[in-house]
């Protein structure tokens, strides 16, 4: 079902999910959302599968017209989502209805935002996922990001009833400009002197421009090596701290190639990667060694919050119609998905629901209402 | 004298993979015993593995720790590592019709000038051994290959090309390979293959695997446009036959 519009693609939209497994042995690297706790966030408040596939915003945001009704969420980097002109609340559902615009301005922390939309965006499934991989144009929307002209279709049907959840609001990520990362040692530890070590455990590194979804590179005290910094390449995961010759670390991400020949001193704990993801060029980082114990207590705490997420009191949309009686004709008038208020809609409510559709539409509509109200009076 | 440790060793890489090391070196013998590990490891079908990527001596398995306790997964593959290299299909020998020099390999006047070889000698060197693919890696279905001549090793680019067309063959050091996508590239570019090594929508994704052997077949120019036909129209079959060991 086409969904969206884009006006405009902004600076670096792709479509991701939890990322492609089981085809790395192939050289098929991961990809997927770089903020994976944003994304399963969204995914849930709008009553998707943590797996469904969204958009991920950065930097500069695009501006999307929505085709049909929908319930949406942003979740991640606040860039100030508007809806038309109004201002969207970010980490939880809000209805947007067929013709609103959203647009993005800029960042008030963090780096990458997460739109999910009802049902998830349908893009065909390429190796077992829908992420977007531009190196190889693999996956996503054409293998690209997305740009002007584009439209984007969701899964499933029209929904006459969605129900999004809330998201704990004492939870939700702040982003600031200094990020303590905690790693665990190895698998190349061994590689690096002593000082080396110290070095890394220590200073403070400065996130620069270059850092890309390949990985976050950072710079600062160089880490020296032992011997040689080459390794027999094996594979890399997520959050690698690999150090090349010039000693300055490197934090492969979600589309790093599936293997690498320089020694990692560590791995970043996968509760801490979306911080990296959020983290700004210029933000400075320094890191912590902790156990592998206290880095899976730090999945656990991470899943907890999804679960309370997925418990929480439904925040339910539904389609609004409304009969409108002029002199004696009725005529129906669709509203679309709206938060559902308690108790029976009354004209107030109608008219905010109304106002909410958009310019040209609302100026129409008021009138008939008005004139509805008139006639019931 | 094969350099493989007496147990597996287990090295931390995060709290959601696992790096399995055999050995410290490269030998097709460790290659063998890792991607026997690889399938034995997959044949278990163990809930919580996520992914396994076998490399030259190493294999790095990515779990879900909600579902999987390392210790388990730990024990599983002490279990398995004493896997015979017998469970392994019989190894194949995939051809891969190449034209040498002209357009298609920009860096064979400088290989010709580094070796002093002529370009007939630099294709037939090249093309007269089975290259054992050691893993597939890096960037979509780059076959790392094994047991190139020394005779015709040359230094990588000082710059690297941002773009080497895909199916271009391609030597550095005592290494070869063929780059399966369009990609950024380091290597010397010596000839070109018109097949299609990587294809998203098969199943598997790639030609070739870890453990089959590619033989570099010189072709000429009118060959190499009568397969890039054949390729397009999807009537292209590879040469494909046993490895006799």
């Amino acid at each position: 079902m086409d969904a969206i519009e884009v006006i405009d693609g902004g600076f670096f939209t792709t479509v991701q999910d939890l990322g492609r497994y089981g085809y790395q042995r192939y050289g098929v690297p991961v990809s997927g959302a770089m903020d994976l706790f944003a994304l399963r966030a969204a995914n849930l408040l709008v009553g998707n599968p943590r797996s469904a596939a969204a958009l991920e915003v950065t930097l500069t945001g695009p501006r999307l017209r929505f085709l049909t009704d929908a319930v949406i969420a942003v979740a991640g980097a606040d860039m100030e989502p508007r809806l038309d002109d109004w201002p969207v609340p970010m980490w939880r559902p809000v209805a947007a209805s067929e013709g609103a615009v959203l647009a993005f301005g800029a960042t008030r922390g963090g780096l990458r935002a997460y739109l999910a939309v009802v049902g998830g965006i349908d893009v065909p499934v390429v190796l077992g996922s829908r992420s977007t991989f531009p190196r190889a144009g693999l996956g996503g929307f054409q293998g690209r990001p997305i740009r002007v002209g584009d439209v984007l279709a969701t899964c499933g049907d029209p929904l006459a009833r969605v129900e999004g959840r809330r998201f704990p609001t004492e939870q939700i990520p702040t982003y600031t400009h200094h990020h303590t990362i905690r790693v665990i040692l190895g698998p190349q530890d061994d590689a690096f002197t002593a000082e080396g070590l110290s070095t890394f455990f220590s200073a403070t590194y400065m996130v620069t421009p270059k850092s890309d979804r390949i990985g976050c590179r950072l710079d600062g005290p160089p880490v020296p090596h032992k011997g040689s910094p080459d390794i027999i390449s094996d594979g890399v995961p997520f959050g690698a701290v690999q150090i090349a010759g010039d000693g300055f670390p490197m934090v492969l991400a979600a589309d790093r190639g599936t293997t690498g020949g320089y020694a990692k001193l560590a791995t970043v704990i996968s509760a801490d990667l979306p911080r990296l993801a959020q983290a700004l060029p210029g933000d400075r980082v320094t890191f912590r060694a902790v156990s592998l114990d206290e880095a899976h207590r730090a999945v656990d705490e991470e899943e907890a919050v999804l679960d309370r997420l997925l418990r929480s009191s439904p925040i339910v949309f539904v389609r609004r119609r409304l009969e409108v009686r002029v002199d004696d004709a009725v005529y129906a008038v669709a509203l679309g998905l709206h938060e559902q208020a308690a108790g029976e809609m009354t004209v107030e409510t109608v008219e905010r629901d109304v106002q909410a559709i958009g310019d040209g539409m609302a100026a129409t509509m008021k009138v008939t209402i008005a004139e509805a109200r008139d006639s019931h009076r | 004298m094969m350099a493989v440790y007496s147990e597996p060793r287990f090295l931390p890489a995060g709290d959601r993979a696992l790096t399995v090391e055999l050995a410290n070196e490269i030998s097709p013998e460790i290659n063998t015993k890792i991607r026997a590990l690889a399938m034995a490891l997959d044949r278990l079908h163990l809930a919580g593995v996520v992914d396994v990527v076998p490399t030259y001596r190493s294999l790095l398995v990515y779990y879900d720790p909600v579902q999987l306790e390392v210790s388990e997964l730990q024990n599983r593959i002490l279990n398995l590592s004493h896997i015979e290299a017998a469970v392994l299909p019989p190894p194949r020998v995939l051809q891969i019709p190449t034209h040498y020099g002209g357009e298609h390999g920009p860096d064979m006047d400088f290989v010709v000038s580094h070796t002093g070889l002529s370009a007939q000698e630099v294709a037939a060197i090249h093309a007269g051994t089975d290259y054992l693919v050691y893993l597939m890696g890096f960037n979509t279905g780059f076959p790392y290959l094994g047991g190139m001549s020394a005779k015709i090793a040359v230094p990588r680019l000082e710059t690297p090309r941002t773009v080497v067309p895909a199916g271009s063959v391609a030597i550095a050091q005592q290494q070869t390979g063929i780059y399966p996508v369009e990609s950024p590239g380091g290597w010397r570019v010596i000839g070109r293959s018109p097949v299609r090594l990587f294809d998203p929508s098969r199943e598997p994704p790639v030609a070739v695997e870890a453990g089959d052997y590619l033989r570099f077949v010189e072709i000429d120019e009118e060959r190499y446009r009568e397969i890039e036909e054949e390729v397009q129209s999807n009537s292209y079959r590879f040469v494909v036959t046993e490895k006799m060991l």
